[in-house]
C-alpha cells in the first residue's frame, strides 16, 4: 500500500482565543491511508484544530491543506473530500435514520438514485439496517454514533476526521466500532484521523499517534517509537513484586544506583529510575532468597508514554509559571510562604 | 474571522460549479425545513390557531356585514376583510395580532435547536456555504408564512363572496392582493426577528420568550409609551400649551409609534383597504381646502402606504443581516 503521500498537513497552525492560545504553531503531517490519533486531555484544542482543517474556524496564524486545498479559503473543497464526525454528533430527532442520510446525500448534491443505493449499502455496513426507519430521537448513543459513520460515508470521502469517537459507548459498542474505522482505512484505504482522550482504544486501531497538550503537539510518531524515545531519555519504570516482601528488598531498590522514586502499589513496588535494572535486581533476588513474583518493564504501551509526556509538559509549564510568578514578585516584598 | 466569512460566502471564480453547490445545498436544505415544518406539531398548532381565527372573522363579518353596508355600500369586498361584528374582531386586525405569532413559532429555534441537537456542526461539516443555512431557513419559513396568509385570505374572500354574492372589482381584487403582500412581509419581519434572536440565544425557551415580549411590546406597551414621551415632550395639559403644542404632539405621537412595525402594518393596510382614508399624517384645515369629498383612487392610495412597504422592508432587511452576520462570525462549536 501506498502511504507516502502526504494528505493532510498544517503548517505553524495557531488558534489564539483572545490571549489564550488554543493551538500553538501546530506542524502536522499525516500520510494517505493511515490512522492517526491526536491525543490530548480535555481542553488541549484538538476540537479547535480539527475546526481548522475544516475551515469552520480562521486560523490566527499559520495554514493548513487536506489533499494540497487550503482548508480555509477553499474550504468547500476540503469539505468535499472530507468526512467529520463530531464529538456528541447529532440527528434530526423527527426523522428517521434513513431520512437523515437522505438529506446528508442531498447537500452533497447527489443524485436521488445514488443515495438510496448507498443508503442501503452504508446501512448494512454500519449494521443499522433494522433500525433505519426508526426516528433518530429514539436511537442510542452507539446507534448515533454508527449511524453518523454512514453519514460521514456519504460523500464517499478521502479523509475521515473523528472527534472523540468512543466516548460514551459500552465496551462491545466499543469493540465493534474500533472495528469498523480500522476497516475504514485497511480496506478501503481512506486517511482516518481520530482525536481521543482514550488512550487504550486509540492504541489498538492508530499507526501514529500525537501528543497534545495545552495547545502544543509533544511528541508524535509510532507508539514503540514513542517508547523507544522515552527509553532514551533515560526513563525506565519498573513492575516488582517479590516474596517475601520486606524492608529489606525496599531498602535495596533504595541503594541502587540510578533510582528516582519508589512506590507501593498493592503488592507491587513501581520503580521509576534512569537505567535497566532488571539484571541487578534478579541477581540480587537470587543471592538473597527471594521469589520472584512479577517484572515487568513498563514503557512500551502508550498509557505510560502519555502519562510521561504530559507530566513533562506540566512541569514545564509549571516551571514557567513559577518563573513568571518570581519574576513578577521580585521588586515586591515577598510575603511568607509554608 | 474576515476570510473565512469570505471563503464561505463568496462564490469563487469556479463560478457554473459553485452556483451548483449553492443551488443543491440550498435547495435541499430548503426542501427539508419545509417538510420539518409541515410535519411539526407546532406547524399543526399554528394552522388550527389560523384556521380559527380565519372562521372567527368570517362569522363576524358575516353576522356584521349588513349593517356596515346600511352607511355606505361602496367597496363590498373590502369590507369583508375590516369588518367585525358581535364583538369579534375584524379579519384585519385579527391577522395584525396573530400574524407575527405566526413568524415567530416559525423561526425561533431556527438555529439554536440545531446548536443544541448537536447537528449544526454536522451540517456545515458538508459542502455548503454557511449562509445557506441561514438563508434557506428563512426562505422556507417565507414560504409557509407566504401560503398561509394567501389561503386565508383567499377563504375569507371565497366564503363572503359565496355569502354575499357580489362580484368583486379589479380595483377591489388589487387592493387585496396587495393587502396580502403587506401581511406577508409583515410575518417575514417577525420571522427574521425570531430567527435573530435563535442565533443570538443559546436556549430556544429564551429566544421564543424574548421575540414573544418583543412583540407584546410592540402591539401593546409601543403606543403607551409613545404618548408619554410624547405628552412629556410636546405638553398639552394647558389651554395655552395645547395651541402651541398639539400638533407636534400629535406628530411626536405617530413618528414614534411608527417605529413599530405593528403601527406601519395597521396604518398601511387601513389605508389599503379603505379607500375612504385619504391622508396618514396630520392635516391643516388649510391643506383640506379645495379637496374634493371622494375615494382615493388606487394609485394614490398606494402612494400613501409606499414608504410603509420600505420601512417595514428595510426593517425586515435590517434585521435578518444583523443574524446573517452574527451567524457567519459564530463559533460553530456550541456545546
Amino acid at each position: 500500500m501506498a502511504v507516502n503521500k502526504t494528505i493532510i498537513c498544517t503548517q505553524g497552525l495557531t488558534k489564539a482565543y483572545g490571549s489564550k492560545v488554543a493551538v500553538n504553531h501546530l506542524d502536522l503531517s499525516i500520510r494517505e491511508g493511515e490512522v492517526f490519533g491526536l491525543l490530548g486531555p480535555n481542553g488541549a484544542g484538538k476540537t479547535t484544530t480539527i475546526l481548522m482543517l475544516l475551515g469552520l474556524t480562521e486560523p490566527t496564524l499559520g495554514s493548513a491543506q487536506i489533499g494540497g486545498i487550503d482548508c480555509t479559503r477553499n474550504s468547500i473543497q476540503v469539505k468535499r473530500i472530507t468526512g467529520y464526525l463530531p464529538d456528541n454528533v447529532g440527528f434530526y430527532p423527527d426523522m428517521s435514520g434513513r431520512e437523515n442520510l437522505k438529506f446528508t446525500g442531498r447537500l452533497n448534491g447527489l443524485d436521488e438514485k445514488t443515495i438510496n443505493e448507498k443508503i442501503e449499502v452504508l446501512l448494512e455496513r454500519v449494521g443499522m439496517t433494522y433500525a433505519a426507519d426508526q426516528k433518530t430521537g429514539t436511537y442510542s448513543k452507539g446507534m448515533r454514533q454508527r449511524l453518523g459513520i454512514a453519514d460521514v460515508l456519504m460523500k464517499d470521502p478521502k479523509v475521515i476526521i473523528l472527534d472523540e469517537p468512543t466516548l460514551g459507548l459500552d465496551p462491545e459498542g466499543m469493540r465493534e466500532f474500533l472495528h469498523l474505522i480500522k476497516q475504514l482505512a485497511a480496506e478501503d484505504g481512506r486517511t482516518v484521523l481520530v482525536s481521543s482522550h482514550q488512550l487504550y482504544q486509540i492504541q489498538q486501531i492508530c499507526d501514529r499517534v500525537g501528543i497534545f497538550v495545552s495547545g502544543s503537539l509533544i511528541a508524535s510518531g509510532r507508539i514503540e517509537e514513542l517508547g523507544r524515545q522515552m527509553a532514551k531519555e533515560g526513563h525506565y519504570v519498573l513492575e516488582v513484586a517479590v516474596h517475601p516482601c520486606d524492608d529489606k528488598f525496599l531498602s535495596f531498590l533504595h541503594s541502587m544506583a540510578g533510582v528516582l522514586a519508589v512506590e507501593k502499589e498493592g503488592e507491587k513496588f513501581i520503580v521509576q529510575s534512569g537505567r535497566d535494572l532488571r539484571k541487578e535486581i534478579t541477581a540480587f533476588l537470587g543471592q538473597n532468597d527471594y521469589t520472584l513474583l512479577h517484572l515487568r518493564q513498563k514503557g512500551g504501551d502508550l498509557d505510560e508514554i502519555y502519562r510521561c509526556y504530559f507530566e513533562k509538559a506540566e512541569q514545564e509549564s509549571e516551571k514557567d509559571d513559577e518563573n513568571r510568578k518570581s519574576r513578577r514578585s521580585s521588586g515586591k516584598k515577598r510575603t511568607g510562604r509554608a | 474571522m474576515t476570510r473565512t466569512e469570505k471563503a464561505d460566502a463568496a462564490p469563487a471564480k469556479r463560478e457554473p460549479e459553485e452556483h451548483k453547490v449553492r443551488y443543491h445545498s440550498m435547495a435541499a436544505l430548503y426542501r427539508k425545513e419545509m417538510s420539518d415544518h409541515i410535519t411539526s406539531k407546532r406547524f399543526i398548532i399554528i394552522l388550527i390557531l389560523v384556521m380559527v381565527t380565519t372562521i372567527a372573522s368570517l362569522y363576524g363579518m358575516i353576522s356584521g356585514i349588513s349593517d356596515a353596508l346600511e352607511s355606505s355600500s361602496d367597496y363590498i369586498f373590502l369590507k369583508m376583510y375590516t369588518t367585525g361584528g358581535n364583538s369579534i374582531p375584524s379579519y384585519v386586525s385579527f391577522i395584525a395580532l396573530i400574524g407575527p405569532f405566526i413568524g415567530l413559532m416559525l423561526g425561533f429555534d431556527a438555529i439554536n435547536s440545531e446548536r443544541n441537537n448537536g447537528t449544526l456542526n454536522r451540517l456545515v461539516s458538508q459542502p455548503i456555504y454557511r449562509d445557506s443555512v441561514i438563508i434557506g431557513k428563512f426562505l422556507a419559513g417565507a414560504s409557509l408564512v407566504a401560503i398561509m396568509v394567501i389561503s386565508t385570505g383567499v377563504l375569507i374572500g371565497t366564503a363572503g363572496f359565496l355569502k354575499i354574492g357580489i362580484l368583486p372589482s379589479g380595483e377591489e381584487l388589487v387592493r387585496v392582493v396587495v393587502y396580502l403582500l403587506y401581511t406577508i412581509v409583515y410575518i417575514c419581519f417577525w420571522l427574521a426577528m425570531s430567527m435573530l434572536f435563535s442565533v443570538v440565544c443559546r436556549h430556544s425557551a429564551t429566544s421564543a420568550l424574548a421575540s414573544i415580549a418583543l412583540w407584546i411590546f410592540c402591539a401593546i406597551f409601543m403606543s403607551l409609551l409613545a404618548s408619554i414621551i410624547a405628552n412629556a415632550a410636546y405638553p398639552v395639559d394647558n389651554q395655552y400649551n395645547a395651541m402651541f403644542n398639539s400638533l407636534k404632539n400629535y406628530n411626536c405621537e405617530l413618528y414614534l409609534n411608527r417605529c413599530s412595525p405593528y403601527y406601519l402594518y395597521s396604518e398601511a393596510v387601513s389605508t389599503i383597504l379603505n379607500p375612504s382614508v385619504r391622508a396618514v399624517n396630520a392635516v391643516t384645515m388649510s391643506q383640506m381646502v379645495g379637496a374634493i369629498s371622494s375615494y382615493l383612487s388606487l394609485g394614490q392610495s398606494l402612494l400613501l402606504v409606499w414608504p410603509h412597504l420600505t420601512g417595514l422592508l428595510a426593517l425586515t432587511l435590517a434585521v435578518f443581516t444583523v443574524s446573517y452576520v452574527k451567524f457567519m462570525r459564530q463559533e460553530i462549536r456550541g456545546n
